[in-house]
C-alpha cells in the first residue's frame, strides 16, 4: 500500500515540476503565435528568426561566440586541469581559486576592468563582436572547471597516465588519448554548459555596445514582442536538444562502475 | 617471545626456460622526501631472466626502488643500469619497461584488447600485428575469450591478468610489479601469483616485484630482498633467506620466530636443553635465539615442566602455545595428528630441533 503511495507521490511531484517548467514555455509558444491584432494563430514571429536580418545576424554570431567559447574553454582549461592534476597537485587550489574568481566580481566591474582592455582589442583585433570570446571564456572558467574537476576526481588519472607512460607514451598521448576520452563526460558538461551561458550573457554583450542574440531580443521586445518571445523560446529549446544529445553521446560510452 | 603475523613455508624455486631478459643494475641509489630518507644506498642487481622480489615493511623504500626503476620518481643519487645502458635520467616512455600496478590500470575507454595494443600502437606495429600480438598475450593469461570486454566488466584478477599481458605485449626489457595482487581476495591472490610467475618463466623477462607479503613473496621469487629503512637487509633465495637469515629483522620479519635465551660459546648456542650450530653473524656470548616454530619439538609428558596454553588447528598443521617453568611462551609447528594429544593444560616436554640458528644480542 504504502509503495503505491509512494509511486502517487513521486507521480504527482513530477507533473508538479513538469507543469512549473512548461508552463512558461507554453505560454512563450502561446504568446509567439498569436497575431495580436486578429487574435488568431500565425507563424511570422517564428519566421521572423530567419527572415529578419537583424535577429538572424544575432543568432548567428551568438552561436559562433558560443562555439569560439567552448574551444577556447576546452583548449585552455582541459590541459592545464590535466597537467596541473598530474604534475603539479599542489598548485590545485590556486587554479581553482583563478577559475573560481569571475563568479565573485560583478559582471559591471568586470565590464568597467574590461573598458580599457577592450580598446586594445579592438586596436589590435577588430570591434567584431566575436571578440568577446575572449571574456566569456573567462565568464565560463567557474561552471566549466567545476564540470572537469568532477570528471577527474572520477578517474585515477595518476594511475592511468604512469601506466600509459610506461607503454610509451609522451605526455601529448597521455593527455589527448588516455585522460581526456575518460573525463569526455565532463569536458561535454563543461562545453554544455558554456554554451547556455553565452546564449543567454546580457549584461557585458550590452555594456559593451555588440549586438548578440539576448541584447537583440531585449531590443526587439519594444518592437516586436512576438519574435522576441520567438526567438527566446527557440534559445531554450536549443539547450535543451544540445543537453539530451549531450545524456545520449554520454549513455553510448563503455564506462559505468565497477563489478 | 616474538612472532611476525604470518607463516611462511619457502616455495620450491624454478629457472627461467628461457632467459631473453637483460641484466638490471641499482647502485647506490637514494632518495629522501623532507627528511625521510625513502632509500638510502640501495645497491641491487638482476640478472638477466631473474625474479627478484622486493619485500619489506610499509615505508622501507621497496615501492621507491621500483618506481625509480620504472623512471616514474628520479633518485637524488645513485645510476641505473638496464643491460650496459644508464637510463638514470631516461623517462619512463624510453624506458622499454613493461609495469602492473597495485591499482587497476586499464583505460576504461578501450576494450581488453585495444588495452593490450595500446602500447604497440605507440610503436607503430601495423593493426593486423597488433591484434595477433595482443590475441597471443591474452591466450597466455587465459582471457583469449575477453577481447571485446570492458575494464568494468571484468573482475579485479582478471583486470590484472589484462594489465599483465599489456605490459608484456610490448616485449619489455624488464617487467615491474608493483604490488599486484594486493588488491585481490586470498583465492585469486594465491591463482594469479603462481600465474604470474609461470607467464614470467614463459617469456623470460627480468622481473622485480615488490609486495609486503611474505608468503608471495617466497613462493615466486629467485631470490627475495628483505628492505628496511631504505637498505637492504638481505638477498637470497627464499629457502636460505628462511632458514639463514642473515639480520635480526630479516630472522622476525621472514616466517614466525620465537625468541629464546641462548648462551653462544665456542660457534655454538645453547637453547633451552640443546646445544645447536649457530648461523654467520650471531652475536657471541648471552643473547637471544631467533628459533622457528618447526624447530621446536613439544611432546606429551606428565612429568615435562612446561604447560600447554592453547593449540590452533591449520589444516594439516597445528600450532602449540607452550608456557615454559620460567614464563616464557614458545611456539611450536605440529602435524595436526601429533597436536590431538595436546590438551591445554596439560605438561608437556619442549625440545629444539638440531638446526643452525641465529642468535642476537639481547
Amino acid at each position: 500500500m504504502s509503495a503505491v503511495v509512494g509511486r502517487v507521490v513521486r507521480y504527482l511531484l513530477l507533473l508538479a515540476f513538469a507543469a512549473f517548467f512548461a508552463l512558461p514555455l507554453l505560454a512563450l509558444l502561446d504568446f509567439s503565435t498569436t497575431d495580436l491584432r486578429t487574435g488568431g494563430r500565425t507563424g511570422a514571429a517564428w519566421a521572423s528568426l530567419v527572415e529578419d536580418p537583424t535577429l538572424t545576424e544575432a543568432i548567428r554570431t551568438s552561436l559562433l561566440l558560443a562555439a569560439l567559447t567552448v574551444v577556447g574553454m576546452v583548449v585552455l582549461l582541459v590541459p592545464t586541469m590535466v597537467w596541473v592534476r598530474l604534475r603539479i597537485p599542489r598548485a590545485t587550489r590556486l587554479v581553482e581559486f583563478l577559475c573560481l574568481l569571475p563568479l565573485t566580481i560583478p559582471a559591471l566591474v568586470i565590464v568597467v576592468g574590461l573598458g580599457n582592455v577592450y580598446a586594445w582589442v579592438d586596436y589590435l583585433v577588430g570591434d567584431s563582436p566575436l571578440t568577446l570570446a575572449f571574456v566569456y571564456v573567462v565568464l565560463v572558467l567557474p561552471y566549466a572547471y567545476r564540470a572537469i574537476d568532477v570528471a577527474l576526481s572520477a578517474i585515477d588519472s595518476t594511475t592511468l597516465s604512469e601506466a600509459a607512460r610506461s607503454l610509451g607514451a609522451g605526455w601529448t598521448t597521455v593527455i589527448v588519448r588516455v585522460v581526456v576520452p575518460n573525463i569526455w563526460p565532463g569536458v561535454l558538461g563543461a562545453a554544455f554548459i558554456s554554451i547556455a551561458l553565452v546564449l543567454g550573457e546580457y549584461t557585458v554583450a550590452s555594456l559593451l555596445n555588440f549586438d548578440t542574440l539576448p541584447v537583440v531580443l531585449v531590443l526587439l521586445q519594444k518592437s516586436d514582442a512576438p519574435a522576441s518571445m520567438a526567438a527566446a523560446l527557440a534559445s531554450i529549446l536549443f539547450a535543451a536538444l544540445l543537453l539530451v544529445g549531450l545524456s545520449l553521446l554520454d549513455r553510448r560510452r563503455p564506462t559505468s562502475g565497477r563489478n | 617471545m616474538t612472532t611476525t603475523p604470518a607463516d611462511t613455508t619457502p616455495g620450491p624455486t624454478s629457472s627461467p626456460a628461457s632467459t631473453s631478459g637483460v641484466a638490471v643494475e641499482l647502485a647506490d641509489l637514494r632518495r629522501s622526501y623532507g627528511d625521510v630518507h625513502a632509500l638510502d644506498g640501495l645497491d641491487l642487481r638482476l640478472e638477466p631472466g631473474e625474479m627478484v622480489v622486493l619485500l619489506g615493511p610499509s615505508g622501507c623504500g621497496k615501492t621507491t626502488a621500483l618506481r625509480i626503476l620504472a623512471g616514474l620518481e628520479r633518485p637524488d643519487a645513485g645510476t641505473v643500469l638496464v643491460g650496459d645502458r644508464d637510463v638514470t635520467r631516461v623517462p619512463p616512455n624510453k624506458r622499454d619497461m613493461g609495469m602492473v600496478f597495485q591499482a587497476y590500470s586499464l583505460f576504461p575507454h578501450l576494450t581488453v584488447l585495444d588495452n593490450v595494443a595500446f602500447g604497440l600502437k605507440l610503436r607503430r606495429r601495423s593493426r593486423a600485428e597488433r591484434r595477433r600480438r595482443a590475441g597471443d598475450m591474452l591466450d597466455l593469461v587465459g582471457l583469449g575469450q575477453h577481447h571485446d570486454r570492458y575494464a568494468h566488466q571484468l573482475s579485479g584478477g582478471q583486470q590484472q591478468r589484462v594489465a599483465l599481458a599489456r605490459a608484456l605485449a610490448i616485449e619489455p626489457a624488464v617487467l615491474l610489479l608493483d604490488e599486484p595482487l594486493s588488491a585481490l581476495d586470498a583465492k585469486v591472490r594465491v591463482q594469479l601469483r603462481d600465474e604470474i610467475r609461470r607467464v614470467q618463466l614463459d617469456v623470460g623477462t627480468t622481473t622485480l616485484f615488490v609486495t609486503h607479503d611474505q608468503e608471495e613473496a617466497l613462493a615466486v621469487a629467485d631470490r627475495v630482498g628483505v628492505m628496511n629503512a631504505g637498505r637492504l637487509e638481505q638477498i637470497a633465495p627464499p629457502a636460505e633467506l628462511y632458514d639463514a637469515p642473515a639480520t635480526p629483522f630479516v630472522g622476525s620479519f621472514v616466517g614466525l620466530s620465537n625468541r629464546l635465551p641462548a648462551q653462544v660459546v665456542d660457534g655454538r648456542a645453547r637453547v633451552l636443553d640443546a646445544t645447536v650450530d649457530v648461523l654467520p653473524g650471531s652475536a657471541t656470548g648471552a643473547g637471544v635465539a631467533l628459533v622457528r616454530p618447526e624447530a621446536v619439538r613439544v611432546t606429551a609428558d606428565p612429568a615435562g615442566t612446561a604447560t600447554v596454553a592453547s593449540v590452533a588447528f591449520l589444516g594439516s598443521v597445528s600450532r602449540a602455545s607452550v608456557t615454559l617453568a620460567d614464563g616464557t611462551l614458545v611456539t611450536a609447528q605440529l602435524p595436526s595428528a601429533v597436536a590431538t594429544a595436546l590438551q591445554v593444560g596439560r605438561r608437556v616436554r619442549v625440545d629444539v630441533e638440531p638446526v643452525p640458528v641465529l642468535v642476537v644480542a639481547d
